[in-house]
């Protein structure tokens, strides 16, 4: 076994990298999905919660209340657009390119711009808007998450997970 | 004995290199029973069968012997069930308590310092109920599969559980350390696919969640109050995805006159995944006056102080007030020579949770494909750079061009590492002190003051959010 391989520690997901939250103030690569929040530009009380599926690229956007997004009809719209730009900040372009299973080419390495390309390119079709509840009550759970009180009582188990300071 | 004539200070990193009678057998165990794991203990092949059984053989000597040849029997018929992964799940815990004593023997070598009392007597007890169960059928059912098994929705399925947990104080040990790990399975689905699986880590986090199932193993008993001043040494920040814990290492004087005692006091809490950086210390920083002492290098005076017989204080800011200043250094050449190391409770017994505060100086330094290297006394010992946090003064730069260092002895992978807690540095001609906490309770720093405006309007954004959509 390699020394990765045994050690208690090893580093399986790196760590967050910070960005603003204002527009997109949640996205996560979980469920075999690209999926968030990406808040309106014109009413505050709005969000749309929009996910691209990885390998087949399907879409889907709609309000929180179930509203389908008039700007995802055959085509990505810049909600979707802007969830892939804020992952691409939060998790790294390689492995949000490597979640989606998106071919980017070229010898430099994937961009935001290069990911949502090789994806549309595909003419991706509309997919299951059913996805967008979990998604919304993920988000919300997350922000509950702030909720919560903060404890002293010791966590011998977060001896297992140490901060690093390597990068996506 | 002491040998700073060395250039070692008072620490004997000639101790470090020498062998650790029965360590590689034991290890070997762990191993066979953790690759067995990764496939899966539905129905073992005779390749990683062979994983199992050994890890009862390892343990044949024990009380559990009995208990755990029978679950090794069951489960490589393919009949293992809830109760004799959770005797799997002991025995390696068992096998990996022995290695971590024999490495905190040795490490009392190095440091010269004495243990209090090993033996630390089982927790109370609270009742299990049904969340502890929901999530051992969670941990069983992953241990059918394997880790090159894992999918989505079974991964998801523990996301209720630890909602549930999360809302109970008393269960954040299980609750975090589950959020912990489904994170990273969730995040390495489907397992067929992946490329390299972290074996041990998860046959760790798995075991360990596991037993934290059962009555009485998350608890530690009280060992009363302490009265005395606290002198910080430097502080220790962990974290993933859902959580982060900050521990601030220090030593304890007691009034009256008592021998001082190596102490931590611990403060953690859930957060969202996008708070990072500045952000884990503005949320830690309301809840322990402490972080504050020790980033600006002040004692605290505690009056009856709830401690743990791990040497863990419970905090309490109305059991603390500020003290005078105390440089972490003085304390770490003088008084922590002197100190009585914590004992350590039955289920924390593992190499991963040895964290021994030492002091160095004197040592030669050298840097090679990313990786720093101290020589204390002409032996090497690998400095774990990446600990440091990222919302810190302290950088590999400054720790390389050391001359002194406070930091945790640590043991992962088969060798000792030191995680630097603070340095002595020169930067441009002038001696500095650089700690890895020394933003723990703000900064007026150029670079720190910005990281801080990013979290606070991260954390702003989320809460507005927070206050327009939760409350429907």
């Amino acid at each position: 076994m390699s020394e990765w391989e045994r050690s208690s520690t090893a580093r399986v997901v790196a760590p967050a990298r910070p960005r603003r939250l204002a527009k997109v103030p949640f996205v996560e690569l979980a469920d075999g999905r690209l999926q968030g929040v990406v808040s309106s530009g014109s009413d505050i009380a709005r969000v749309y919660v929009s996910s691209v599926v990885a390998g087949s690229y399907a879409f889907a956007c709609s309000t929180n209340n179930n509203r389908p997004c008039g700007g995802a009809r055959g085509a990505y719209c810049n909600h979707i657009r802007a969830l892939i730009s804020e992952a691409v900040l939060q998790f790294g372009p390689e492995r949000v390119a490597r979640y989606l299973k998106a071919e980017t080419g070229g010898d430099e390495g994937p961009s935001a711009q290069s990911i949502a390309h090789a994806m549309s390119s595909t003419r991706p079709p509309q997919g299951d808007a059913a996805a967008a509840a979990p998604v919304f009550s993920r988000f919300l759970r997350h922000l509950s998450y702030l909720e919560l009180a903060p404890v002293t009582t010791p966590l011998p188990e977060m001896q297992w997970f140490p901060p690093t300071r390597a990068v996506a | 004995m002491v040998s700073a004539d060395q250039g070692g200070g008072v620490m004997r990193a000639d101790v470090l290199a020498e062998r650790v009678e029965g360590l590689d057998e034991a290890l070997a165990a762990v191993d066979g029973f953790d690759s067995a794991l990764a496939c899966g203990l539905l129905r073992p092949p005779a390749a990683t069968a062979a994983g199992v059984t050994g890890l009862a053989q390892a343990v044949a000597g024990s009380p559990l012997a009995g208990r755990v040849a029978e679950a090794a029997d069951k489960t490589v018929a393919g009949a293992g069930g809830e109760d004799h992964f959770v005797a799997l799940a002991a025995a390696r815990t068992a096998l990996l308590g022995s290695v971590h004593d024999a490495l905190i023997d040795q490490v009392a070598e190095v440091t010269g310092r004495t243990a209090r009392e090993r033996e630390v007597p089982q927790g109370g007890g609270l009742p299990v109920g049904n969340l502890h169960a929901a999530a051992r059928s969670w941990l069983v059912d992953l241990a059918r599969t394997g880790w090159r098994g894992i999918g989505h929705e079974a991964v998801a399925g523990v996301a209720p559980v630890v909602q549930a947990m999360l809302a109970e104080p008393r269960l954040r040990r299980p609750a975090t350390l589950l959020d912990g790990f489904a994170v990273e399975l969730a995040a390495s689905c489907p397992g067929a696919t992946l490329e390299r699986v972290p074996v041990r880590r998860w046959a760790d986090l798995w075991s360990r969640a596991l037993l934290l199932t059962l009555p009485g193993t998350a608890e530690v008993p009280d060992a009363g109050v302490v009265t005395g001043r606290l002198l910080p040494l430097g502080v220790d920040l962990q974290e993933h995805a859902g959580a982060v814990q900050a521990q601030v290492h220090a030593v304890l004087e007691p009034v009256g006159g008592a021998a001082p005692r190596v102490v931590r006091a611990s403060v953690s809490a859930p957060k969202p995944d996008s708070v990072v950086g500045a952000g884990l210390w503005q949320l830690l920083r309301p809840h322990m006056s402490l972080l504050a002492a020790a980033g600006e290098g002040r004692a605290m005076e505690l009056t009856d102080m709830p401690v743990t017989v791990e040497g863990d204080l419970i905090w309490d800011d109305a059991c603390a007030r500020p003290g005078a200043s105390a440089d972490a250094f003085v304390t770490a050449r003088v008084v922590l020579p002197t100190a009585l190391d914590a004992a350590t409770a039955p289920l924390d017994r593992h190499p991963a949770r040895i964290a021994v505060p030492v002091f160095l100086e004197g040592y030669g330094v050298s840097e090679g494909d990313g990786v720093l290297t101290f020589f204390v006394g002409g032996h090497p010992l690998a400095v774990d750079v990446d600990r440091v946090p990222v919302a810190s003064p302290l950088t590999a730069q400054a720790v390389a061009a050391s001359g002194a260092c406070i930091g945790l002895l640590r043991w992962d992978a088969g060798s000792y590492r030191l995680q630097p807690l603070a340095v002595e540095a020169t930067v441009r001609k002038k001696p500095v002190a650089l700690h890895a906490g020394g933003w723990a309770g703000g900064t007026a720093d150029k670079v720190g003051a910005k990281g801080e405006k990013a979290a606070t309007d991260a954390v702003t954004v989320l809460r507005e959010r927070a206050g327009r959509l939760l409350r429907k």
